[in-house]
């Protein structure tokens, strides 16, 4: 086979609470080293797709395939470990207020036991300098500081651990343009530099275009588009036309009316 | 006949549930257990915790025991001198105090303190996805949150009711020696000489059990919670709740276990 075996292939995922069907068969590719903007209305269950990747979320049917090999079919221990080549900024920050700064930063390094305290100390202060974050803020506890730092935090720890695979829920939903350009530079950075791939889903089309290479939508728990980023504003698909330009009018709208 | 169909299907769906809820807590307790036994352990947060569930309940603990010893002693003095027995008050006292008075009520008390802030915290951990974020930083949440905790509790509640039975019994001497007029001596004696090994040993092992009891109502109710702060003032209460009931279930099929013959 010529063709490299995708990083992260989804096929017909599904997802139902009760009768309320979230996925509905989603496919999806991602080749290693690009990164994915998924793009999608609120409560078209963006972030449930993620956690059915990340093992949070069982889905009910379809394959999660990373480097080629099905995580639902795998044993119990591999599977726990090629999950935790992924690294995500969830959509909250989910920071752990009982720790402090540093330490949510450094997590994932000291719960690998093999970083004493000490150096992920200063790796912590090293990862805070690149979101934008004086190493002084290392001290303070997650409940001290604003929402957009609290997400910058979120993003270091995401980060700090080096993963294969990174995820982000809305990494600059909150921040303003200029600190959401400077983290849309770090996520194109980790990309580019540590080989990483990445799947972003955000709702800015500034940040889509500035993160993707790739872009694909999700609408009524299927992909309906996936092209190149740099189309998502002249797709050819009226409904992701609508969606990223932002109208009242279109097909999107007509559905929700019914 | 729609009506007494209801009320039988009704009956039938809480008992199932009732059911699937044992079950449900029974996995989650022996999956909490076995991640006690297996590395990584995590010894700060064990100590943290048992400094949480046992020095900071010692003040409550202290006041309820030291009041239980004097009315124990009051109640059992004004029962007794009707068949002129008063100076049985103070058997009754070391033993209701190290056999049952002690580890109950201390187990109660520490419930309400400790449970529901366990539930709360853990609660709020997971409607706030810091749960799943400690899965997804190669870190079993199991491991991480609720084994130290079942461990405390199982250690703590133990050395709370040695102090609890210290200071029921000192309780009970100081009401007797100073109102009721009794031989201070005398009355240490007759404890000294009454309690055997068996009620102490016996309220200890209570005490585990109970403290096991609270830290696993307080980690399944806050690890099961949903739906945001009132997802988490229901895991609270139902902590708090739960673990009453279970310590008063146990305390009787202990006894029975330690006592009845
Ligand atoms: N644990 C759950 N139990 C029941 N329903 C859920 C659960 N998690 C998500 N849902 C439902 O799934 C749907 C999709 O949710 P999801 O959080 O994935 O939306 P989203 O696409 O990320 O939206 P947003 O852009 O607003 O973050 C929602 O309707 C939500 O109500
Ligand atoms: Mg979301």
């Amino acid at each position: 086979m010529s063709e490299a075996v995708p990083k992260l292939r989804l096929t017909g995922v599904r997802k139902a609470f009760g009768d309320k069907v979230v996925l509905d068969g989603i496919d999806l590719v991602v080749p290693a080293g690009t990164s994915m903007v998924v793009i999608g209305g609120s409560g078209s269950g963006k972030s449930v797709l993620l956690k059915c990747v990340l093992g949070l979320i069982e889905p009910d049917a379809g394959r999660i395939e990373i480097d080629g090999q099905d995580l639902l079919t795998l044993p119990r221990e591999d599977r726990a470990r090629a999950r935790a080549r992924i690294g995500m900024l969830f959509q909250n920050g989910a920071l752990f207020d009982s720790l402090p700064v540093w330490e949510n930063v450094a997590f994932g390094l000291l719960a690998t036991g093999r970083v004493p305290r000490s150096e992920a100390r200063s790796r912590a202060a090293e990862y805070l300098e690149q979101v934008g974050l004086a190493a002084s803020v290392g001290e303070l506890s997650p409940a001290e500081l604003s929402g957009g730092m609290q997400k910058r935090v979120a993003l270091a720890r995401a980060i700090a651990a080096r993963p294969d695979i990174l995820f982000f829920d809305e990494p600059t939903t909150g921040l303003d343009p200029i600190m959401g350009a400077v983290i849309d530079g770090l996520i194109v950075d980790c990309v580019k530099r540590l080989g990483s791939t990445a799947v972003a889903i955000t709702h800015d089309m500034a940040s889509a275009r500035r993160i993707g290479d790739q872009a694909a939508m999700i609408h009524r728990g299927r992909i309906i588009w996936n092209g190149p980023a740099g189309q998502l504003m002249d797709s050819g698909n009226p409904m992701v036309d609508q969606f990223t330009h932002g109208r009242r009018e279109g097909p999107i709208q007509m559905e929700l009316r019914r | 006949m729609a009506t007494l169909l209801d009320a039988v299907a009704a009956t039938g769906r809480a008992v199932i549930h009732a059911c699937r809820e044992t079950g449900k807590v029974a996995i989650f307790a022996a999956s909490g257990i076995s991640h006690i036994f297996r590395p990584p352990f995590y010894g700060r947060l064990f100590l943290s915790a048992l400094l949480e569930i046992g020095f900071f309940s010692l003040p409550v603990v202290a006041l309820t025991a030291i009041f239980t010893g004097m009315v124990l002693a009051l109640q059992s003095y004004t029962g007794f001198s009707r068949f002129s027995a008063e100076g049985a008050v103070a058997n009754v006292v070391v033993l209701s105090v190290t056999r049952e008075l002690g580890p109950v009520l201390a187990g109660l008390m520490v419930a309400g303190r400790v449970g529901a802030a366990m539930a709360a915290e853990i609660g709020t951990m997971r409607v706030t996805d810091q749960i799943d974020a400690l899965s997804t930083l190669s870190t079993n949440p199991m491991k991480y949150l609720v084994a130290p905790r079942l461990l405390a509790g199982t250690i703590a509640l133990p050395l709370l009711v040695v102090v609890a039975d210290i200071l029921g019994v000192l309780g009970g001497y100081l009401i007797s020696t100073v109102k009721l007029g009794f031989n201070s001596a005398n009355y240490l004696t007759r404890t000294m000489n009454f309690v055997e090994t068996m009620d102490v040993a016996s309220g200890l092992a209570k005490a585990a059990v109970f403290g096991f009891l609270i830290a696993l109502m307080g980690c399944y109710q806050g690890y099961n919670s949903k739906g945001g702060a009132q997802g988490v003032g229901a895991a609270t209460t139902s902590a708090v709740v739960a673990a009453s009931i279970l310590i008063l279930a146990f305390d009787y099929v202990l006894t029975e276990m330690f006592f009845a013959r």
